[in-house]
């Protein structure tokens, strides 16, 4: 299980702390949504839990954060890459460049492993099967429509067998039949085993595939629950929050004298 | 599963055959040996040995051609209008107002245009016979850092992706009302107007790759394991020992003076 507990972080040369003492469990085979306005931590909330920041991008961190129970936040990024690996907002820039194949592609993250050629192959195969893109393995990945590119990157994180997977806005740039796709699939890797971590604005794809939200707004997660009990919550839409469409029908019903109840029992 | 380890499937000629570092090699030699070298008659030899037989061999000579004689054009005119038009001393040849003309700059001008013609074909020859992903894989083979390997390759990948960006900005521009067509300061604006956001996308999409290679293991020490293995030989081994050895004795000769050419 990875485990933040009260984590604070600065961006590096930022006047004010950009998370504050935040806590968050992350247990396998369960997914667990972020929501927020935009600006309001997510991402940096999936850097930190990745590893990224400050690793990467510098800044101070405060806090504790464990893999089942040691302490994380000496470990170099490569070594926490083989237990969390995290997918960025834009898939074309995730991108290695250096895969003339999506196989390729999908094979560069547990090439870096060093490990046996063999592995190497199983393991890109078990992926691509996993995120269901087989009939792509031998396309040019930067080719693919967005989508597709999403679940490579997917896949190519899969591939290095993390028992973590962070995923920012993962859905953010796809239209409804890749959203379609990349939330099946998130759904399957899961169930696999895998704890999810999915940075999320549209409250539908949340409340389809996680099994758990929390709300970031200014930094501080104010409110997490069960995705119905937090995303149908009246005070959702004051944290900038997409409103639940089905909720949102109810509030016009109510606003126009109809009974939702009895309105849904019609029809 | 025929990608473990095995060899990568054959090119489409004997040059594209040969290991990409072989190939580079190749290039990078004939771009040296086109610096240490003086006479037009020694430089167009280098030329048709290291650049045009090889483009013939990997059926790419009309491309090899268009292509560096292209790349070449910009710095060739300057340098036969310096050379040939501004040269001081000499044996004057003809008159152009106050500027003279003399045998010497024209020679000059004729050995600096063969060598800058040399080292654009060599370049391109390497440019249009080698994917990005064989050097990468060939490098890594040949027990090449993995960072070094991704800053060559993004060297050459970076070229095609950023002009396909800025056309992509282009026409997003035109889009908005942009006038990239007209007079020379029309289009002065319209480059800064589409060279900005190309330039901003290209370090933007750079910061992301960063994040992402490093969540994939890509700063990991050790050597990646490699899938594909580039068709490697004792005869090009040697070859590129000969190459190498070549230079080192072509550089002291120079130094030396006892170099004919």
């Amino acid at each position: 299980m990875l485990k933040l507990q009260g984590v604070s972080y600065r961006y590096p040369g930022g006047a004010h702390e950009t998370l504050h003492a935040v806590t968050l469990e992350l247990a396998e085979g369960t997914i667990t949504g972020l929501a927020g306005a935009a600006e309001a931590g997510k991402s940096t909330l999936c850097l930190v839990a990745g590893g990224l920041a400050p690793r990467v991008i510098g800044g101070t961190i405060v806090g504790d954060i464990t893999l089942d129970g040691t302490d994380v936040t000496s470990w170099p990024m490569h070594h926490l890459a083989e237990h969390v690996v995290t997918s960025l907002q834009e898939p074309a820039g995730q991108l290695s460049l250096i895969a003339d194949t999506v196989f390729d592609e999908v094979a560069f993250g547990p090439a870096n492993l060093g490990l046996p050629p063999e592995e190497v192959v199983a393991r890109s195969d078990e992926a691509l099967h996993l995120v269901g893109i087989e009939d792509l393995r031998e396309r040019d990945p930067e080719r693919l429509s967005g989508g597709q590119q999403q679940l490579v990157v997917m896949a190519g994180l899969l591939a290095m067998r993390p028992r973590h997977l962070i995923l920012d806005e993962p859905v953010a740039h796809l239209d409804a039949a890749g959203s379609r796709l990349v939330l099946e699939a998130i759904t399957a890797i899961a169930t696999a085993g895998t704890a999810v971590l999915m940075a999320e604005q549209r409250s539908e794809a949340l409340a389809t595939v996680c099994d758990s939200v929390a709300v970031v707004a200014g930094g501080n997660i104010v409110a997490r629950g069960s995705p119905r009990e937090v995303l149908a919550h009246p005070a959702t839409i004051a944290f900038g929050i997409e409103e639940l469409p089905e909720e949102r029908l109810r509030r016009r019903l109510s606003k126009a004298g109809l009974d939702p109840d009895v309105v849904a029992a019609a029809t | 599963m025929s990608r473990i380890a095995t060899p990568s499937a054959g090119g489409p000629t004997a040059w594209h055959d040969l290991d990409p570092l072989t190939r580079l090699v190749v290039s990078v030699g004939t771009l040296v040996a086109a610096v240490l070298l003086t006479g037009v008659v020694c430089l167009l030899l280098l030329t048709l040995v290291a650049v045009l037989l090889p483009a013939a061999l990997a059926r790419q000579l009309r491309r090899v051609l268009v292509t560096g004689l292209l790349l070449a054009l910009p710095l060739a005119l300057s340098v036969i209008i310096v050379n040939v038009l501004f040269s001081i001393e000499g044996t004057v040849v003809a008159s152009l107002g106050p500027l003279e003309i003399t045998e010497e700059g024209i020679a000059l001008a004729a050995e600096v245009v063969a060598r800058v013609l040399t080292m654009a074909g060599a370049a391109v020859l390497f440019y249009v016979t080698t994917r990005p992903s064989e050097l990468v894989a060939s490098l890594q083979h040949h027990g090449v850092s993995a960072r070094l390997t991704f800053v060559i390759h993004n060297g050459v990948a970076m070229i095609p992706r950023l002009a396909e960006r800025a056309h992509e900005v282009t026409a997003a521009q035109r889009a908005r009302g942009l006038d990239t067509e007209g007079n020379w300061l029309r289009r002065g604006r319209g480059v800064v107007a589409v060279a900005a956001p190309t330039v901003l996308s290209a370090v933007r999409e750079t910061e992301m790759r960063t994040l992402a290679l490093e969540t994939r293991g890509f700063t990991r020490p050790g050597r990646p394991t490699v899938l594909r293995v580039p068709h490697d030989s004792s005869t090009q081994r040697v070859a590129r020992w000969g190459v190498a050895l070549a230079l080192v004795l072509l550089t002291l000769a120079r130094a030396t003076g006892a170099l004919p050419c």
